[in-house]
């Protein structure tokens, strides 16, 4: 056994150690692999990235209140008196002048122009009340100051005055029909940051959009204040309304995202992996064809043939090692340290910014499949360096 | 006359190339004698190499024995065979072999591996190797820094560092100038006199197979000389 494990580790360095011998195919090798992989870890990425901006988003104690049936806040609707009978629920907080934490909001989707590529694009523009920082955990104006009520005045999510053209302080900029003034830039965790705010009964005048709005969000008490606020809307007949937590409503949100980035994914980086399998083999291929003789010579000195064998499948697992390793490095300096950021559709077909988020998962995952490509293209190459014929030791 | 090291009798090889069947042994019978020193001569084609081949135990005969030390090896399979070689065989190159990417010390190591001695106890066999071929300056030199004759030198260390008893060399000094494969040859010598090596040499060079103790030709698979004729 000890012999064995001598003849293994010797043939796996003459491997190893005659890989610059074949540099320039070896080198194409590891970067098809890492390309491959690229793609996966960056549709992984992106996915993962989709998530945490949106679960990141909800709050645990605060409740939005849609119609029944609607599962975004652009289909919802709810009228004026709806939303006194709501401000009437048990179960929610109230603020020092003892009246409910409870915001009404409309949601409109507004043309802007993106920085980067000029693109049109929608963005979301959101009619709040006062009360909507106060419904909202972690969002903060870092930048001037909040709307006034009855103002055509703006506050603009951090990642929307970033990535779009003219949502700087102080700019006026035409929205719709009218002219608006940026007034604040704000920062939140998650969705929030892609939007853009205005008070609500401007927004509700400039858009038509009557007296009602679209969702309600309230904040609740304690452990019970959700299941009291459930508990009385159900047995309202007036209040065809659906009620959840701003967290659970978001995770739901994001799910159908992720999992359609993980369709599109996965199928493309099987596509490139093909590619990079066929190039791993044929790097093997290679490998096993100029060490034939080396080969012949080890096992006329008696090795045995599975030495070879694992020579070759430990060459292959080496390079797509190093291919897998080159990816997520490129992905960690792209993703995490440089910070890429993307907008994509979200909600309501409204842009949404978050960043790519390349996760301890995602580099294991990427890692795993590298190989696993190195796996499958060694393994020919490796049958057929344990069965190579030793009688072709004199050639030179 | 010594017990043979080794007997082929009655062997059958033949191949089959372009769907014609090429016979080059027909019942050969030849035996080896222990600390011979033998050189094989004789035009391409005529068997030189089969013959190498089939004495190392690296290609089987259709048909006859072949025995080695009163056991018959003709039948065992290639995991017997490669044991075998690795206890009772060196083999000499023509163009020596050598892995490119190791020293010549480790290329000298690699028969060690398949033996079960410590670290320590290779390392002494190799340098007493590498000295007894007269590269002990050279153990860490990688083939490309050395001359033909010199990797040539540490093809035949590689060969004896196991201790085989038998050292088949196929055209041990067809890549060389005269002077490196005289050295070569003195080597050989040296081996199969002082170290009682039985040495079967291939050579197409007649300066070389002189300096063997016995010299046999084989010519379309036989060998004409009276003696191993009469086997």
């Amino acid at each position: 056994m000890g012999s064995l494990f001598r003849q293994i580790r010797a043939a796996i360095a003459l491997n190893i150690l005659s890989i610059p011998q074949r540099l320039w195919l070896s080198v194409a090798t590891v970067g098809s692999i890492a390309l491959a992989v690229g793609v996966l870890m960056a549709f992984l990425s992106l996915a993962e990235g989709f998530r945490n901006m949106l679960q990141g988003t909800g709050s645990d104690t605060v409740a939005i209140l849609l119609r029944d049936g609607a599962t975004v806040e652009i289909n919802s609707g709810i009228s004026r008196d709806q939303v006194r009978l709501v401000e009437a629920a048990p179960g929610l907080a109230v603020d020092a002048a003892g009246d409910p934490l409870l915001s009404g909001e409309v949601y409109v989707t507004v043309d802007a122009k993106k920085r980067n590529s000029g693109a049109s694009a929608n963005l979301s523009l959101r009619g709040v009340t006062p009360a909507a920082l106060q419904v909202r955990d972690g969002v903060r104006v870092v930048d001037g100051r909040m709307v006034a009520p009855g103002s055509n005045e703006l506050i603009v999510g951090r990642r929307v005055s970033d990535q779009f053209v003219g949502f700087d302080l102080g700019r006026e900029l035409v929205l719709g029909n009218s002219v608006w003034r940026v007034v604040g830039i704000f920062a939140a965790e998650g969705v929030f940051e892609s939007e853009v705010w205005a008070d609500l009964d401007t927004v509700r005048n400039l858009f038509n959009r009557g007296s009602g709005v679209q969702s309600v969000r309230a904040r609740f008490t304690g452990a019970d204040g959700l299941a009291a606020l459930q508990a009385y809307v159900e047995a309202e007949p007036r209040l065809n309304l659906d009620v959840q937590t701003e967290a659970e409503f978001y995770a739901d949100q994001s799910s159908g995202t992720v999992t359609l980035i993980s369709y599109f994914g996965w199928p493309l980086a099987i596509c490139l992996a093909i590619g990079a399998l066929a190039g791993a083999i044929n790097a093997m291929n290679s490998s096993v064809e100029s060490r034939a003789r080396e080969t012949a010579t080890l096992r006329a000195i008696g090795f045995r043939g599975v030495p070879a064998f694992f020579g070759v499948m430990v060459e292959a697992l080496f390079l797509a090692f190093l291919g897998g390793l080159l990816a997520t490095l490129c992905g960690y300096l792209v993703f995490n340290v440089a910070g890429w950021s993307v907008s994509t559709l979200g909600e309501g077909f409204t842009q949404v910014v978050f960043d790519f988020t390349l996760t301890p998962a995602v580099a294991l995952t990427g890692l795993v499949a590298a190989l696993v490509i190195g796996l499958l293209g060694g393994l020919a190459p490796a049958v057929r360096a344990a069965r190579l014929p030793i009688l072709q030791l004199g050639a030179r | 006359m010594t017990d043979p090291i080794m007997r082929l009798e009655g062997v059958c090889k033949g191949y089959r190339r372009g769907g014609e069947e090429i016979q080059i042994f027909d019942r050969l019978t030849i035996d080896i004698e222990t600390g011979a020193f033998i050189s094989i001569m004789g035009p391409s084609g005529s068997g030189k190499t089969t013959l190498l081949n089939l004495l190392g135990g690296l290609d089987k005969p259709d048909d006859g024995r072949i025995v080695f030390d009163g056991q018959e090896i003709q039948g065992w399979g290639e995991s017997r065979l490669a044991k075998w070689r690795a206890a009772n065989v060196g083999f000499i190159f023509q163009f020596y072999n050598l892995m490119p990417s190791m020293s010549a010390a480790r290329n000298v190591e690699l028969p060690l591996l398949l033996t079960n001695y410590s670290a320590k106890e290779r390392r002494r066999r190799v340098a007493t190797a590498l000295e007894v071929v007269g590269l002990s300056d050279r153990a860490r030199h990688r083939p490309r820094e050395l001359s033909g004759g010199q990797q040539q030198r540490v093809g035949i260390a590689r060969a004896i560092v196991a201790d085989p008893r038998l050292l088949l060399a196929d055209e041990p000094t067809g890549d060389l100038d005269r002077q490196s494969a005289d050295e070569i040859l003195s080597i050989l010598s040296l081996l199969n006199r002082d170290l009682n090596k039985t040495v079967v040499m291939v050579t197409h060079d007649p300066q070389a197979a002189s300096r063997a103790r016995q010299e046999l030709h084989l010519d379309k698979g036989r060998f004409t000389d009276a003696q191993v004729a009469a086997q």
